[in-house]
């Protein structure tokens, strides 16, 4: 018995030291170590399932079935079905999760006025976005297809997209940055804008302006960001497709004597229809769930919150856990509708294919 | 309408010129350079609008480029389009931001690393097998298996947070690299099984079948039949993978905003909160940050966009 406790006690002292750095890894030496060790463990463990539904040889299917498809519905459980039923559960309850209020954080999220100001600014963002970036893609996709310089010109538009949002939120506030106007004794500016925008009204002898400051036109310029990005996307979507217009519909068309803005406009917009409302609600998806901008360019602040950033704000910074989860289901339910839309029209252009 | 867009061939995964070939013409070159003559707007109001364009996209890039090469007084003094005013620049605000102590990006940037890595290979693991099995094996409710997590793809990662943050409170994971990747796997499978899984079924079933009459057990075949021709699409979906994780901002401030654990966009997006005016840090700050993700997308750019199309539902 001794024995066995001493034992007990010795794993409990080793177990303690390892879990204790397995959470804790510090300095770059480790910190890598530990991620080699997570993939050598993850590796192991997988080649253990592996290896356990292949040895014996008459084994049932099913048990194959489960060591194959066993790991991934265990982590989509955990992980999404029971966590999003628990958020819909918890946007029933007040901040402190006990108290039941029915559907008042949908109420509050809809009728507040600050929730007003939210509401409104994510529908700018969900309508401006996919339509401009998707114009600017489209019209830059068309006077870059077949040139010397396409494929340049293309990566050029197309850059934004790998960027994390953060960095392309801080190159863009950068653009907007303002300063005060000092005068001197003669009238004169003693200092001057460092940012692009505001010297450029400057130099038309205009008075610079406080971009992300100004509501509601605020809200332009933080969703200007977003189509920086996105119309990288739509350009490359959008070119693939007018590449693929067959050169016969091109031909008739131009011997029939239609040119430029008459080809673009009856040869190859309803050619491209389906790629374009894939692009449409494409975006219109990702800009929905996306807070990385407001954060980081105004933090939410001077009227800029769009849905996605108050529930971040209201979940994990100021501790309403019913309403942030309300704020979660509303974004849920706004996506869907997008959602249903664009897989039928990729069902629909695959059977047209 | 017999218009073949783009993301369904991204949605379709197949390989340009290993299926059908996209269009039943083959032109020769002749006939592509005649029709390239003939078919381009080549007025010269066409080719301003796409120089601005051009440089609208640029500008912003590149004066934040600019500017994390000047001196912190020189940015203070003026824009950086005077720079050739006085041209001189220096290394030191990288040398700052990287290792100075108030910002050690130099630790940050290891974080992303140990982050990005596992949270790539454990999801195309795990998603490989299952797509696997929903292609290849048969078992009762695979259908509507397949079904539910194809589905799965529409939750969007905010519903799922506080729950899941609440649980790793309590297994006591929280503020570890383990809930971080735990994280990405998940939210990244979906995407991966429905996406591998049209790989897969896309492969002849008699290369299958001839393996299994050899006597061939599922691993067997899955390794040395189908991993093989599943290199691009397992690339598609590694680099698309990459970039999300790479530039991830929420979950990383959810589950890991830890200083031991943090990744440079949360810290970046600090610097930007605290100490918006300190250009010289900020500006180099974000090239750091960016550096990476712009090589891999310069290099497999043609994997990235495939991916991409595939995965815009994702999030």
């Amino acid at each position: 018995m001794d024995v066995f406790a001493n034992a007990g006690a010795w794993i409990g002292y080793y177990w303690e030291i390892i879990s204790g750095w397995l959470l804790e890894a510090s300095g770059p030496g480790q910190k890598l170590l530990l991620m080699a060790l997570a993939v050598v463990l993850f590796v192991v463990v997988m080649g253990g399932i592996l290896l356990a539904v292949d040895k014996p040889k008459r084994i049932p299917n099913w048990l194959v079935a489960t060591g194959f498809v066993g790991p991934a519905l265990l982590f989509v459980a955990f992980g999404l079905v029971y966590p999003a039923l628990r958020t819909m559960y918890t946007s029933l309850f007040a901040r402190n999760s006990d108290d039941f209020i029915g559907l008042d954080n949908y109420i509050r999220a809809f009728s507040e006025n600050e929730f007003q100001i939210v509401l409104r600014n994510t529908a700018m963002w969900v309508i401006l976005v996919p339509l401009v970036a998707t114009l600017f893609g489209l019209i830059y996709a068309v006077l870059v297809d077949r040139t010397r310089f396409e494929k340049i010109a293309k990566t050029l538009m197309f850059l934004p997209m790998s960027i994390s949002l953060v960095g392309a939120s801080i190159i863009w506030r950068f653009m907007y940055e303002y300063r005060a106007v000092l005068l001197d004794a003669d009238g004169n500016p003693r200092n001057n804008q460092t940012g692009l925008i505001n010297q450029v009204l400057v130099w038309i002898g205009l008075e610079p302006q406080q971009f992300l400051i100004n509501s509601p036109w605020n809200n332009l310029f933080l969703i200007a960001v977003m189509i920086w990005i996105q119309a990288g996307f739509a350009m490359t979507i959008l070119s693939a497709a007018i590449k693929a217009i067959p050169d016969d519909i091109v031909e008739a068309a131009r011997l029939d004597g239609l040119k430029g803005m008459q080809m673009f406009r009856y040869i190859t917009v309803p050619s491209i229809r389906p790629a374009l409302v894939v692009v449409l609600t494409t975006i219109a998806m990702t800009t929905l769930k996306v807070f990385d901008i407001v954060r980081t360019m105004t933090n939410g602040n001077f009227g800029t919150s769009v849905v996605a950033n108050e529930f971040y704000d209201q979940s994990f910074r100021l501790g309403d856990a019913g309403l942030g989860a309300a704020l979660a289901v509303i974004l849920f339910v706004l996506v869907i509708p997008l959602v249903v839309y664009n897989v039928r029209q990729m069902r629909l252009a695959e059977e047209i294919r | 309408m017999t218009t073949n867009p783009a993301p369904v061939q991204g949605i379709a995964t197949r390989e340009p010129g290993e299926a059908k070939p996209r269009s039943t013409v083959k032109l020769t070159r002749a006939e592509k350079r005649a029709i390239a003559v003939k078919g381009k707007i080549s007025s010269p109001w066409a080719s301003g609008i796409a120089i601005i364009i051009a440089i609208l996209w640029t500008i912003p890039t590149f004066g934040l480029f600019v500017t994390s090469f000047r001196t912190s007084q020189d940015i203070r003094e003026d824009g950086w389009w005077n720079v050739l005013a006085r041209p001189t620049f220096t290394l030191d605000n990288y040398q700052e931001v990287l290792f100075g102590g108030s910002t050690n990006f130099i630790e940050y940037f290891i974080n992303t690393v140990v982050i990005t890595i596992p949270a790539v290979v454990i999801p195309i693991s795990i998603a490989l097998l299952a797509a696997y099995a929903f292609a290849w094996i048969d078992f009762r409710g695979r259908e509507i298996l397949f079904v539910a997590v194809f589905a799965l793809q529409i939750v969007p990662i905010q519903i799922t947070m506080i729950p899941l943050l609440t649980q790793y409170v309590s297994w006591g994971l929280a503020g570890s690299f383990w809930t971080v990747w735990l994280s990405h796997s998940i939210f990244a499978l979906p995407l991966a099984i429905f996406l591998l899984h049209n790989f897969m079924k896309d492969i002849p079933p008699s290369l299958v079948e001839a393996a299994r009459v050899d006597g061939a057990g599922h691993v067997k075949i899955f390794f040395q039949v189908l991993l093989p021709l599943l290199v691009p699409a397992i690339a598609a979906f590694a680099v698309f993978q990459f970039l999300w994780v790479w530039n991830d901002l929420l979950v990383a401030l959810v589950f890991g905003s830890a200083q031991n654990v943090a990744p440079l966009t949360v810290r970046l997006g600090e610097l930007a909160g605290n100490r918006g005016e300190t250009w010289h840090l900020l500006s180099s700050g974000a090239f750091i940050a960016m550096i990476v993700p712009v090589i891999v997308f310069l290099l497999l750019q043609r994997f990235f966009v495939r991916g991409l199309l595939a995965g815009s539902v994702k999030g």
